[in-house]
């Protein structure tokens, strides 16, 4: 298998990460990168395809959905926007160190850019907790019959109101859950970077893995920046806890 | 004017099959032409399960009565028909076989940019057939391919959701085979190799790649929805809490409809590398061509609400989605002009390849044509869910993309396999092919028109003559598929060895050994000629006869 | 493509986006009826272009790959766009609604 290379590649000077199939590390990173947004590409499209039956849901149904988003703690929410928003910094840290070839900043950084993360997931750990608590599950119909409207606007169609408001929590659980997925594996991937960096592979000839591994985490970012207004801050003049 | 090379040497040559030899060098390949092969293999598997069924169907419909199988056994024949066929045969067969074969040959490259991911495709193809055939053999889904809810969602009893997961794990494969091929186009074509001179196969499954690439994702999601709903006992699409089932419609199609282009775009890819080699002569608009392969990826996006125009869609829609249905017949129909007048004046041959490009032409036209009548909205209504609409599909989907699928099986089997088939038999075949499908599926415009429904195990009397001759259709049809599993395992083994271009194809492929070497190219190719360079060969392209 | 952005440049960035969050939530408070929605997700819009231009660097990369990112954003409209020419249309009919 190694033999018919005959005359195409000069082996003398290129990388040791350059692959065989490539004629150069740049097309190597291109090739790279371009993938790498073309998955994006459709990642783009899986949670569009969510975001767009959210979106009819919720103008069939404007009402329960906006008094079932006095549900949600939006307060939570916007702290987990603000510490992805801290952990997409601290990832472009990270590239830019790799970039620069600082073995010791790529892995402070992507630590951090974990912890945050982390932070992010036990954030929402906690939220689906209360949620639970409250009866709002709905993947369990046990707990939906404890559904009370007691507290919200005007509701003269309750039972109406109840199941139209299943619909939302059932988008909302779906959403943040797959959101949460797609960060459980980003963490993933930045373990594996991280112990690449630990072993010094990274320079600033060869640092596509960390390239990759942040718009990958950017994008993760991205889908909240959206889900948080979408899903948390519906509803007019809400008074904020 | 098959040129075959008894050279005993040849085989001795390294070439990417005698390698290395032993499972483990097959199954952690990284070479896409070995990946190839395995897609090969595995797609055929599921084309006979898929056979299998068809047969049972057929066999049923051969009294009025639902006499052989009730009608929950019946729903799960259609089912597991469709589901096999659509997703673990079509959409895979030609990007994953001979795509992954030849498009980085014929862009002069090593191998795609990313080999390990396209093993990775394959097994997860595997992972995803697993859980298919989990499913049938645990006792089936009788939902239809479609899956419409609420039935699947809530009220099936049979096992949605291993089929469900077994579409959507097979869906990743789709979608990482398209993102491979669209980064390598991009990104590692020979140089000399612009864009317009790419051949119109490497166009084909570009733009197919396009297509898998945004459309699967929201199939995948609306499977998960569904397979959620199912879990959970919770409703989204369950009318009875105030989901919507239409919505499911809207997304499922939104990703189903462009997938029949998927099916046919690189079919149609094959089909002008045919046409101009047993024509001996250039593409006729080659522009054309190339253009219309995005603007029938584009367009395929905008019309799915055709398979909706009955289901309580609004009127407004359906005149939207009719219009635009109309409009992607346009491109479809540019392609068929210009294959006939790439053949105009051109010195034909009627090898094997050929013969299934001429019933590709013919066949894909008439399901073209019918797919118009489906397009119509007053027309709809009638022949909607009814044979008639099983027969287009079958027209686009069999007598055009399995067609073409065989012909460039036949054209590039002498460069897979460094051996030639049998000609004589493969004429037959391709004959009987011709003529079964047509007996089989004929008749089904008929019955379709006069009201026979799809998707039941009896039909009102009168249209038994017609079912028996679509079922005898079927028989016919299936030796024809069965003649050429034979002879390519024969030939593998005794057929006579074949030269580096036995078809004096262009193309780069065909400037390199049959069976290529592991890195394809001894040297990196340069290009200088446009594509389908026949003229330059010297041959007598105004002579007219064939050879 | 290999160029390096400045420290500067991100926290500049992270603070814009830190900035805008605070806005969202702080808007949401205030009736401003239908536009609610509207203005939450122009401030989302502006805030995932900053990290896809300057976090994912875009801005130095190819135009090709700009055409993939605009195309999926794109693409992610005409789903959007072509569900609700069903659902917008269906009051139009008299006697029909949209539910």
């Amino acid at each position: 298998m190694t033999e018919s290379h005959g005359a195409v590649a000069e082996h003398s000077e290129h990388s040791p990460h350059l692959r065989h199939h490539f004629d150069s590390m740049e097309q190597q990173f291109d090739s790279a990168t371009l993938g790498m947004w073309v998955f994006l590409l459709t990642e783009i499209m899986f949670f569009g395809g969510m975001f767009g039956a959210y979106t009819v849901y919720r103008s069939l149904y404007p009402d329960a959905f906006a008094s079932t988003s006095l549900h949600m703690n939006p307060a939570f929410g916007a702290a987990n926007t603000a510490v992805l928003i801290v952990s997409s910094l601290t990832m472009a840290l990270a590239v830019r160190s790799a970039r620069l070839g600082s073995q010791k900043a790529i892995q402070i950084f992507l630590i951090l850019t974990m912890i945050f993360g982390i932070a992010f997931l036990v954030i929402k750990g906690f939220e689906y907790h209360e949620h639970w608590v409250d009866n709002k599950v709905p993947l369990f119909p046990t707990q939906w019959h404890h559904w009370d409207y007691s507290n919200d606007a005007e509701h003269p169609h309750q039972a109406q109101y109840a199941k139209q408001a299943q619909i939302l929590f059932c988008f909302y659980f779906f959403m943040t859950g797959f959101h949460a997925l797609h960060m459980l594996v980003g963490v993933g991937i930045m373990i594996t970077i991280l112990m690449m960096a630990r072993r010094g592979i990274f320079s600033h000839q060869y640092f596509t893995p960390v390239e990759i591994s942040g718009l990958y985490w950017h994008f993760v970012d991205i889908v909240w920046i959206f889900l948080f207004p979408l899903l948390y801050l519906i509803g007019n003049a809400r008074k904020l806890i | 004017m098959s040129t075959v090379l008894q050279d005993p040497h040849i085989s001795e040559k390294p070439n990417y099959l005698n390698a290395e030899y032993g499972w483990k060098s097959w199954l952690f390949t990284k070479d896409h032409k070995r990946i190839a092969v395995l897609y090969i293999i595995s797609i055929t598997v599921m084309f006979f399960i898929g056979g299998i069924f068809a047969g049972l169907i057929r066999t049923e419909l051969l009294t009025p009565q639902g006499d052989l199988v009730n009608s929950d056994t019946y729903n799960k024949f259609f089912t597991m028909h469709g589901i096999v066929m659509v997703f673990f045969f079509l959409i895979p067969s030609i990007p994953a076989t001979l795509g992954n074969f030849f498009l980085p040959m014929q862009i002069g490259a090593k191998d795609l940019a990313f080999p390990r991911i396209n093993l990775l495709s394959w097994y997860i193809y595997i992972a995803g057939a697993a859980f298919a055939l989990a499913a049938i053999v645990m006792g089936g889904v009788d939902t239809g391919w479609t899956f419409y809810t609420p039935f699947s969602s809530t009220y099936s009893n049979t096992f949605v959701i291993t089929a469900a997961v077994g579409v959507f794990i097979a869906g990743f494969s789709s979608i990482l085979t398209g993102l491979n091929f669209i980064v390598t186009v991009h990104k590692m074509r020979a140089p000399g190799m612009t864009w317009g001179r790419l051949p119109l196969f490497v166009w084909a499954n570009y733009a197919t790649s396009l297509i898998q690439v945004l459309g699967t994702p929201v199939v995948a999601i609306t499977l998960a929805l569904v397979g959620l709903e199912r879990a959970f006992h919770i409703g989204i699409f369950d009318p009875a809490i105030g989901g919507d089932p239409i919505l499911f419609q809207h997304m499922f199609w939104f990703y189903s409809h462009p997938a029949v282009y998927i099916m046919i775009l690189p079919g149609m890819g094959v089909i002008s590398e045919l046409v101009t080699c047993f024509s001996r002569k250039g593409i006729f608009g080659y522009p054309f061509i190339a253009g219309s392969s995005l603007g029938i990826a584009i367009i395929g996006f905008l019309v799915w609400g055709h398979h909706m125009f009955v289901t309580g869609m609004s009127m407004y829609a359906s005149l939207y989605f009719s219009l635009l249905t109309m409009l992607v017949a346009v491109p479809s129909a540019i392609k068929v002009f210009n294959w006939t007048a790439t053949m105009f004046r051109g010195s034909i041959s009627y090898e094997t390849p050929m013969l299934y490009a001429f019933g590709f032409i013919g066949l894909f036209t008439i399901g073209g044509l019918t797919g118009l009548f489906l397009a119509t909205l007053g027309v709809d209504v009638h022949v909607t869910d009814t044979y008639f609409v099983v027969a287009h599909f079958h027209y686009v989907m069999v007598g055009g993309m399995v067609l073409a699928y065989m012909g460039g099986l036949h054209f590039w089997w002498p460069k897979i396999t460094g051996r030639m088939y049998p000609e004589g038999w493969a004429k037959f075949a391709a004959l009987l092919v011709f003529a079964g499908f047509n007996l089989t599926f004929f008749p089904q415009f008929i019955t379709g028109y006069l009201g026979q429904p799809r998707r039941y195990h009896a039909y009102a009397p009168e249209f038994q003559v017609l079912n028996v001759m679509s079922t005898a259709g079927a028989s016919v049809l299936g030796l024809g598929y069965v003649i050429p599993l034979i002879y390519f395992l024969w030939s593998m083994k005794y057929g006579p060895k074949a030269g580096n271009n036995p078809w004096g194809a262009t193309g780069l492929e065909w400037q390199t050994t049959s069976p290529p070497p592991t890195f394809n190219f001894e040297e990196t190719p340069i290009v200088t000629q446009e594509a389908y360079a026949y003229a330059d060969q010297g041959e007598h392209v105004h002579e007219g006869s064939s050879k | 493509m290999h160029e390096v952005p400045s420290v500067r440049t991100y926290v500049t960035v992270w603070a814009t986006l830190t900035i805008l969050t605070f806005v969202t939530y702080y808007v949401a408070q205030i009736d401003l009826g239908p536009w609610n929605i509207v203005v939450a997700l122009i401030i989302a819009f502006f805030k995932m272009s900053l990290v896809i231009f300057f976090f994912m660097n875009l801005k130095a990369e190819s135009a090709l790959t700009k055409l993939f990112a605009a195309g999926g954003f794109f693409w992610m409209i005409l789903l959007l766009g072509q569900f609700f020419v069903d659902y917008v249309s269906r009051s139009w009919m008299p006697g029909g609604k949209m539910w």
